[in-house]
């Protein structure tokens, strides 16, 4: 996705009433970008309110405010690592601050020691001006503090509006609650249905009820944690004007992502952080996308490198025309979905969350294996697997990285070794039904090895690793079991630009060495990056695919929205040819 | 009275030790604790609750007493796997195990002691009406606090939001400590409840049902609630149903039996347990209403900091 720079809604705002104030304030040649951000809130509040409006304005030590947080040499070590190690970091009333870092740089550590669910070895925590001990959540939150998580913390037995209503303060009232959070969400360009169980929700309609449930507690400190992970385009553009609006507000925002370009396009500082210690700061507005990544990962930014797709592969998985109406009142039913991947190639799934990706995975997996009668719908290497269950498919060459990598990728409580050892097992490390224990710690540690994931050995339990260094093992364990054919979800779902890019050289030397590979992702950019070729999912169709040389992403942007020409041009497989192929 | 009334009066009397205790254990559940001593902390505070209306001829003291006595069992129970984190499965099995043990030994002088049992509490005028009256107006005052208990459960599991939040921390307590609420304190309410409700069901059954003492005397009641608060998919309606569907079929195998019919009494006496967990297991099966009814951290450790 691509972001217009567009002036902000808080820029928008000063450049309208009081520009000439600013400049002479600022001299004449100062652009307003100079400006540090945590003046703007305070001279912003000084031009609407008056004096009296500034906060704290008996704070003498800072010119007007006192910095809404402030984190004096916070450390937190774990058993096998050190997560944040000395960290000093100030956010500015108004001041939109994004933090910068590889995976497991610590910084979700960071916000969680500031919300107070992770409790410091070491530190102190200032809340304008004044030192706090944040013990809990519930501290953080009566002093104003919000905070999407990078992993959800929704009841997924609730619906949306229940799950809200646990984290409003105000009266009881689901109905009046349901409908302000129609509007609100429509406001933000978040929409949700507020009837809706959380359990039934794509992970992209998920972050958003993370997102709404944090904006309605009407925060002064505004956590997001990789809040737009999963979410569009079009909804990430809504949320920023919002951030914007917010942040013109005066509520401070601390802003995590790994989407470089968001960063410069909202922030208007970022800290950046190595191996738990802040190594750097910059104005990223004042920065480049590869200039921020180089800061990041202390050197330069890797480019994946593309060779001639091998010519003549033959069909791998054949999707032969399947439909199938989903058990979930609220699911999508998918509709005569035709698609064939050869060995060689990279065809990848566009489309917004919500669309029948989930379906169509739990179709290809076979978590939700097809009707008997259905079983040719499926195909996997002239197999037709559409009856068999996941255990079966894999072992008939498939490979899978679901898109929920906590409690579908791994398993949370067990180790890294046990969570290899849950789908490659076929790889000899089961001997005469006897767990051959040395191999399964061997492989562990290759994925850890290839794949550059940080975290305490084999024996760490997947859920202590941070988010993207669990996705950079799900993926190493199923590319390292030499599938022949691969489906992996957003397999770049969190990791960080560095990390992203050995994801998909690796998924681009799979294919070269004649895997069939279909990626289903929300990012168009990565699907350009990496795909041969180019489909979109809309209400549970597909469309035709396109090579993807010959399209665009302003094309492929329109197909998102269901208009695309019919897939009967794409030829249906012989049943019979097949069958009698096996 | 008619055989009618009579039979629809014993058998809301068979049920309503189950409806306490079930209802107690499906709150103390649906935090996300499963505490498998209802049996032990119903015969404790069946049998504290007969010493002490015994000795001071107060069968009002003595139902609080029983109260008392099932919470103060409870406590132990959330200290051990609320605050020190011990298995809830064994904690529970060995409730239970001590809770049987006490009972007989503190009801050691009282065996051969007999109550003379609750009064109902007979609307002038209104009981007198044939079949309804007894029925409605003439019931004991337990009986009646059952009815409001099974009131009060519903409304606050489904239209309170502290019910909303409790049904929060039985499926995810860590999202619940995320947005600021103190997991284990409400899961020691929710156990302390549990509790205080298995002693009322224990004091029902020796105070008003049949007021004697009686070495483990609640034969299996306990298990059986437990059973209820599972096959029912925690849903207080199918508790109520459940626990007089018990009772009912335990009162009509005595009549079964007093008609003289030619099978083992043993064979007789199971057909309560059997019945009730067929049928809610029967009405309880779809797998949709199990997940979103059952609490999904249920018998799992929490902690709050890390
Ligand atoms: N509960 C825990 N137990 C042990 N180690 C942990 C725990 N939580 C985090 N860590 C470790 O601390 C380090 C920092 O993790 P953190 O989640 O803060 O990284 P991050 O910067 O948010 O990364 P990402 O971008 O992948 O989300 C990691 O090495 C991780 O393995
Ligand atoms: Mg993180």
């Amino acid at each position: 996705m691509r972001f217009r720079r567009r002036p902000t809604r808080l820029r928008r705002r000063i450049r309208r009433r009081d520009y000439e104030c600013l400049r002479g304030a600022y001299g004449k040649r100062c652009t307003l970008a100079l400006a540090p951000p945590g003046r703007f809130a305070w001279l912003l509040s000084v031009m609407e309110n008056g004096v009296g409006g500034m906060t704290n304005q008996n704070d003498p030590q800072v010119v007007g405010v006192a910095p809404r947080l402030e984190l004096q040499d916070i450390t937190k070590i774990y058993p096998a690592v050190v997560a944040n190690d000395g960290v000093n970091l100030q956010v500015l009333p108004g001041e939109i601050h994004a933090v910068l870092g590889e995976n497991g740089a610590g910084k979700s550590t960071l916000m969680k020691i500031i919300y107070g669910v992770t409790k410091a070895d070491r530190g102190t925590v200032s809340w304008n001006g004044q030192e706090v001990e944040i013990a809990n959540p519930a501290q953080a939150r009566r002093l104003g503090i919000g905070m999407v998580f990078q992993h959800f913390s929704l009841f997924e037995t609730l619906t949306v509006v229940q799950n809200i209503a646990l984290a409003v303060e105000e009266p009881f009232d689901l109905d009046g609650l349901a409908r302000r959070i129609v509007e609100v969400s429509e406001r933000y360009g978040l929409p949700l249905d507020p009837r809706r169980l959380v359990h039934s929700l794509s992970v992209g309609e998920r972050q958003r009820v993370e997102i709404v449930r944090c904006l309605l507690q009407d925060p002064k400190l505004l956590i997001m944690d990789e809040p737009t992970s999963v979410l569009t385009p079009q909804a990430v553009r809504k949320l920023f004007e919002t951030l914007n609006r917010l942040s013109s507000e005066g509520c401070s925002i601390l802003y995590i992502s790994h989407k470089l370009e968001e960063i410069r396009e909202l922030c208007h500082k970022a800290t950046v952080m190595r191996g738990g210690k802040v190594t750097g700061e910059a104005d990223p507005r004042q920065e480049t996308a590869s200039s921020l990544a180089r800061m990041m990962i202390g050197r330069e930014l890797p480019v994946c490198q593309h060779a001639p797709a091998p010519e003549g592969g033959e069909p791998r998985l054949v999707i032969a025309g399947l439909s199938r109406t989903s058990d979930d009142p609220f699911g999508t039913d998918l509709k005569d979905i035709r698609l064939t991947v050869h060995g060689g190639e990279i065809v990848g799934i566009a489309g917004i969350s919500g669309n029948g990706q989930q379906e169509l995975l739990a179709a290809l997996s076979g978590e939700q294996p097809l009707d008997p009668h259905q079983t040719y719908e499926i195909h996997v290497n002239g197999e037709s697997v559409g009856n068999l269950d996941p255990a079966a498919r894999r072992s008939l060459g498939l490979g899978f990285v679901p898109e929920e990598r906590l409690g579908r990728g791994a398993v949370p409580a067990m180790s890294l070794a046990d969570n290899a050892l849950l789908t490659a097992h076929r790889a000899g490390m089961v001997k005469l039904g006897l767990v051959a224990g040395a191999q399964v710690r061997a492989f562990a540690d290759r994925c850890i090895e290839t794949f550059d994931v940080r975290c305490g050995g084999h024996e760490a339990v997947a859920k202590s690793l941070s988010g993207g260094n669990l996705q950079k093992f799900i993926v190493g364990r199923e590319l390292l079991q030499s599938p022949s054919v691969m489906i992996a979800a957003q397999p770049t779902w969190g990791v960080d630009v560095g990390a992203a890019t050995t994801i998909r050289q690796a998924l681009i030397d799979l294919r070269n060495r004649g895997v069939a590979v279909l990626v289903i992702s929300e990012e168009l950019e990565e699907l350009f990056e990496i795909c041969d070729r180019i489909a979109v999912i809309a209400e549970g169709r597909l469309s035709p695919t396109k090579v993807t040389a010959e399209t665009n992403q302003e094309e492929i942007g329109l197909w998102m929205s269901g208009m695309f020409p019919g897939v009967e041009d794409e030829p249906l497989p012989d049943r019979q040819e097949l069958i009698d192929a096996h | 009275m008619d055989t009618f009334t009579a039979i629809v009066l014993a058998t809301l009397g068979a049920g309503t030790p189950l409806v306490f205790a079930a209802l107690g254990e499906l709150i103390t559940e649906k935090s996300g604790v499963l505490n498998l001593g209802v049996e032990g902390m119903m015969l404790v505070g069946a049998v504290c609750g007969f010493a002490v209306a015994a000795d001071s001829g107060s069968i009002w003291l003595g139902v609080l007493t029983a109260v008392a006595a099932g919470a103060a069992m409870a406590l132990v129970f959330a200290v051990l796997t609320l605050t020190f984190q011990a298995n809830q499965v064994a904690s529970g099995l060995a409730l239970t195990i001590f809770g049987i043990g006490l009972s007989a030994f503190i009801g050691l002088g009282y065996t051969s002691v007999a109550l003379d049992g609750m009064d109902p509490v007979r609307i002038p005028v209104l009981s007198d009406i044939p079949v309804v009256g007894p029925l409605l107006f003439g019931l004991d005052p337990l009986m009646y606090l059952s009815f409001a208990l099974f009131g009060a459960v519903t409304w606050f599991l489904y239209r309170s939001k502290a019910g909303l939040l409790l049904r929060g921390i039985g499926e995810a307590p860590d999202s619940a400590h995320a947005i600021g609420y103190p997991v284990i304190r409400i899961r020691y309410l929710a156990v302390l409840f549990g509790g205080a409700m298995a002693g009322l069901g224990g004091a029902y059954l020796a105070l008003v049902y049949t007021p004697l003492w009686v070495e483990e005397m609640t034969a299996g009641r306990g298990w059986i609630a437990l059973a209820l608060v599972v096959f029912s998919t925690w849903r207080p309606g199918r508790v109520m149903l459940g626990a007089y569907l018990f009772g009912g079929v335990t009162i009509l195998q005595f009549h079964v039996q007093g008609l003289g019919i030619d099978l083992p009494s043993q064979l007789l006496s199971m057909l309560p347990y059997l019945a009730t967990i067929f049928v809610l297991v029967l009405i309880s099966r779809d797998i949709n209403t199990i997940r979103l009814n059952a609490p999904a951290s249920i018998g799992q450790a929490f902690h709050p900091s890390n």
